[in-house]
Order: structure tokens, then C-alpha cells, then sequence
């Protein structure tokens, strides 16, 4: 079956990566998927203020997910809506278990998300760019979290849903993947499928995450490789 | 702290032998009551205990305009409310990400089944259609809330009432016909916490601060998934999902018999 867009069924969009795009940041990337856009920075490990909030036994990971108003065809109301906290707070639990975060006691890392573009799988790509900033950020980390989603479009598994795609399917299942541990970080899914099917796309996600795996890779080796020419 | 660090500890080296604190199998739950009806002023309610957590959750039916992308469809609509009444660990203010996303898991769920067949919630379409709300009010925390609103919630909508009309249309305060909502199938959301490396469901609250990952999936009659949804820092592999899918279902066939 030929996509709309005419790719193929496990065919992502054009993926492009780079890391370390905004000078202020200890680190930062920007990840285009086709046409959705994120850029992630990140600041810290910082002292955590207020002191209340503060962990004794590990730095605190504070991930904050937004979408510029004009990111959409409507526009978007600024400031947080239900829909970007819980963003927040599965992307989150998607990057935590990889950042040392028992080295720095009462610090807290922040990490930012802001969606420049949707078109379908913003959350996946914020977490790919969140990942490739906190790699960027000298942050130690066991491993990468890459993330696509996929779903099922006339009756066959299709990866990287686009925007166009995302509305006459209606089913959607998001994963973040870490590649050296072969586990699974990030699992949400809407739509109507049988165990199957949920089978059937978590492993074609599975394969996309390997490929976006060397990309994220490539661009880390990019950018330090021009740092230390220099 | 020293007191549940030791009970911690306690759960999660029983949990290695899939034993449970309060002598629960793996796939058991604790005893569940559901009472429908509960609330005369809401269109639907229910109040549903599993083991010593209770919710209260209310069904709201109003005439409502529609989405613009939707003009021929029916709202559905999601609240749930982690007052402090229900627990110390809750504080006032605005919903929290706890909150919010145990109100949109269970509103995933129902939504994605089309378990409301909301193009039959259209009076006039573009004009008016008919808003469901569905609201939850957490009375006391110990544990599973997702499970328990999910049951609630399905409970509430599968025995509301619509709204009487006047001639003119308009509804009649205070008063119920006795039509039912189009309820299409059932949906369930059965969580799967992992303590120590084993699968279990219905956490109590001690055991969710022992668990490092959960999974919620929802399912509808035809055995078929609506939503899934990983929570926690934890990471799960291929296998574990499968398992915890396997045991959503089968206890999904089992709440069904409940409603």
C-alpha cells in the first residue's frame, strides 16, 4: 500500500537532528520529523529552588512541554492545558530512568520542550530532542531514548503517522525506547486494536527507534567533533 | 520515613515470591462494591469501593453547542478531583498532572471504544448537541484510582438518564426521562503495577509507592484495546507487556460481570 504522502509503511518522514542549537542552554537540539518541529534545552544540574522542593538522595528532573501559539493551524492558547501536562508528565517518566540523577542531591535538571511546528507526534519528537540536550548537556545518561509512534491505517501498520494520517486513523500508540536496554519508557496508545495489532506496532516502533537511534548518534558526533576541531 | 522504607522493603521482597501484604494473589483484586444511583441531582452517578478506596462520580447531561470540526456530535467530557479530604498526600488548588491524567486516561478509554455513540447526543446539528460530563470525586485514597474511576465511570454513564425537554426544547430542571445514553460497549481500564520485578494488579497505596512502573490498558467488550498508559519512571520490556496485556483482559471479562 502506497501512503498519501507516498512512503512507504515503514517509512519515516525525513528526519533531521542537531544538537547544540541555543547558546544559552548547557545543551540543546532540535529535531524535525517531516513537519513537526521541537527543540528541547536544557539547564542544570542547578541548585533547586524553593528548598522544599528539593530531593536529599538525587536531583530532581523537571520536564516542561509546550506548544508555541502558532504552532497549529489554530492557534494555540499560551500556557499550560490539560493535554501539555500530561505531556510533561509521560515524557518525564520516559527520560528519567536514564539520567544520573543520584550524583547531584538537591539539584534539579530542567528540561524544556517547545513544539515550533505540529504535525503530528510532537511528544515523540520532544523526547528525541530532550534526549539528544541532556546528552548535549554532559549529563551522564545510561543510554539514549529515542521515540516514534505508530499506528494502523487501512488495515496495515504504518509508522510516523503524519498529520493527515493521525486524522482518519484514529489510533495512535506512542513509544520511547531505550536502545541499549531494549526497554520500553514511554507506552500510551488510543484508538481500537486487538492484542495483535498492539504487537504488530509496538515492534514496527521498536525498529523505528533503532533507526532514529544512529541518527541522534550522528548528530551528538557532529556537533562535538566540530567543538574539539576547533 | 524509617516505618515505610521497612514496609517497602517488606512488600517488595514478598512480592518476589508473587505474595502480596495482604495475603492477595498477583491477579487479585480486593473486594469491589459498586452502588449506581447514589446522586438523585446527577443525570448518572456511582460509588464504587475497591477494598478501602472510594469514589463518587457524577454524570452531568446539558444542551451545548458543538466543536466547530464536529457539528453533528455530542461532547464528552472528563473531571477528576484528588481533594485533600480523600488523603494527606492531596492539596488544594488546580488539577495537578496526577489529576489530569488519571481524568484523561479514563476518558481515553471510553472515548477511543466510542463507547457513547455521540453522533446520537446531536439535536440540531451545528446547533445543539448534547454535553456529557463525567466527573470524578475521590472520597478516600488507597490505591488503584484509575481502576476504580474506570469502573465508576462506566457504572455512572451506563445507568444516567437523559434530561427531560419542554416543547420548546429546553430542559426541564429537576426532572429525568427514561432514556438511556447510547452506550455502544463497556470499557474498563485494569492497571498492572510491577513490585520487585512482578506483575500485579489493584495496587493498594503502599504497594503503588513500591511499584517502579505501571500500565493502564483499557478494554471493551470484543476484548480489543482502547488506551494504554505507562506511568512511572520504570521501563518495561516486550514480555511484560504482553503479560500485563493478557491480564487486563482476562480481568476486564471478569468486571464486566459486575456491571
Amino acid at each position: 500500500m502506497a501512503r498519501k504522502d507516498g512512503r512507504k509503511a515503514d517509512e519515516m518522514r525525513e528526519v533531521k537532528m542537531e544538537v547544540g542549537v541555543l547558546r544559552n542552554a548547557d545543551g540543546s537540539a532540535r529535531v524535525q520529523i517531516g513537519k513537526t518541529i521541537a527543540v528541547a534545552s536544557v539547564f542544570g544540574p542547578r541548585e533547586l529552588h524553593p528548598k522544599h522542593l528539593q530531593d536529599n538522595e538525587k536531583a530532581v528532573l523537571n520536564c516542561i512541554y509546550m506548544m508555541a501559539p502558532f504552532s497549529t493551524t489554530e492557534r494555540v492558547r499560551p500556557g499550560p492545558s490539560r493535554r501539555s501536562h500530561e505531556i510533561s508528565l509521560v515524557t518525564k517518566s520516559a527520560l528519567e530512568k536514564v539520567v544520573n540523577l543520584k550524583d547531584h542531591p538537591k539539584a534539579v535538571i530542567d528540561v524544556y520542550i517547545l513544539i515550533e511546528q505540529a504535525n503530528a507526534g510532537t511528544r515523540t519528537a520532544g523526547i528525541n530532542a530532550a534526549s539528544l540536550a541532556l546528552a548535549d548537556a554532559g549529563i551522564q545518561m545510561s543510554d539514549l531514548v529515542t521515540s516514534i509512534a505508530s499506528g494502523k491505517v487501512d488495515g496495515e501498520y504504518v509508522i510516523d503517522l503524519s498529520g493527515d494520517e493521525e486524522k482518519i486513523t484514529g489510533c495512535d500508540l506512542p513509544v520511547a525506547y531505550l536502545p541499549r536496554s531494549k526497554e520500553i519508557t514511554l507506552l500510551q496508545m488510543d484508538g481500537d486494536l486487538s492484542k495483535a495489532d498492539v504487537k504488530g506496532v509496538l515492534k514496527m516502533c521498536i525498529r523505528g527507534c533503532e533507526k532514529l537511534h544512529k541518527i541522534q548518534v550522528d548528530a551528538l558526533k557532529k556537533k562535538w567533533e566540530a567543538e574539539t576541531s576547533k | 520515613m524509617a516505618g515505610i522504607n521497612i514496609q517497602k522493603k517488606y512488600i517488595s521482597a514478598l512480592a518476589k515470591d508473587g505474595k502480596r501484604i495482604d495475603g492477595r494473589k498477583p491477579d487479585e483484586f480486593r473486594e469491589i462494591s459498586i452502588e449506581t444511583g447514589v446522586i438523585p441531582n446527577a443525570e448518572g452517578s456511582a460509588r464504587v469501593r475497591i477494598g478501602e478506596t472510594e469514589v463518587l462520580m457524577g454524570v452531568k447531561i446539558d444542551i451545548g453547542t458543538p466543536f466547530p470540526d464536529t457539528p453533528d456530535e455530542g461532547v464528552l467530557m472528563s473531571g477528576a478531583e484528588l481533594h485533600p479530604m480523600a488523603s494527606r498526600r492531596f492539596e488544594t488548588g488546580p488539577p495537578d498532572a496526577e489529576s489530569i491524567e488519571l481524568a484523561r486516561v479514563v476518558d481515553r478509554g471510553i472515548r477511543e471504544a466510542h463507547a457513547i455513540d455521540t453522533k446520537k447526543l446531536c439535536i440540531t446539528p451545528g446547533e445543539k448537541i448534547w454535553m456529557v460530563m463525567i466527573d470524578a470525586h475521590v472520597m478516600n485514597h488507597q490505591g488503584n484510582l484509575i481502576d476504580a474511576c474506570g469502573l465508576a465511570a462506566m457504572a455512572a454513564l451506563s445507568t444516567a438518564r437523559m434530561p427531560k425537554l419542554d416543547e420548546e426544547g429546553k430542559i426541564v430542571i429537576g426532572e429525568k426521562s427514561d432514556e438511556p445514553l447510547p452506550i455502544t460497549t463497556k470499557v474498563f481500564p485494569v492497571t498492572v503495577a510491577r513490585i520487585n520485578g512482578r506483575l500485579m494488579l489493584d495496587p493498594t497505596l503502599e504497594e503503588e509507592d513500591t511499584m517502579d512502573v505501571r500500565l493502564t490498558i483499557s478494554t471493551k467488550d470484543d476484548g480489543n484495546i482502547t488506551a494504554m498508559q505507562k506511568g512511572l519512571t520504570g521501563a518495561l520490556t516486550m514480555k511484560e507487556i504482553e503479560e500485563a496485556i493478557d491480564m487486563s483482559i482476562k480481568k476486564g471479562k471478569e468486571l464486566r460481570k459486575l456491571l
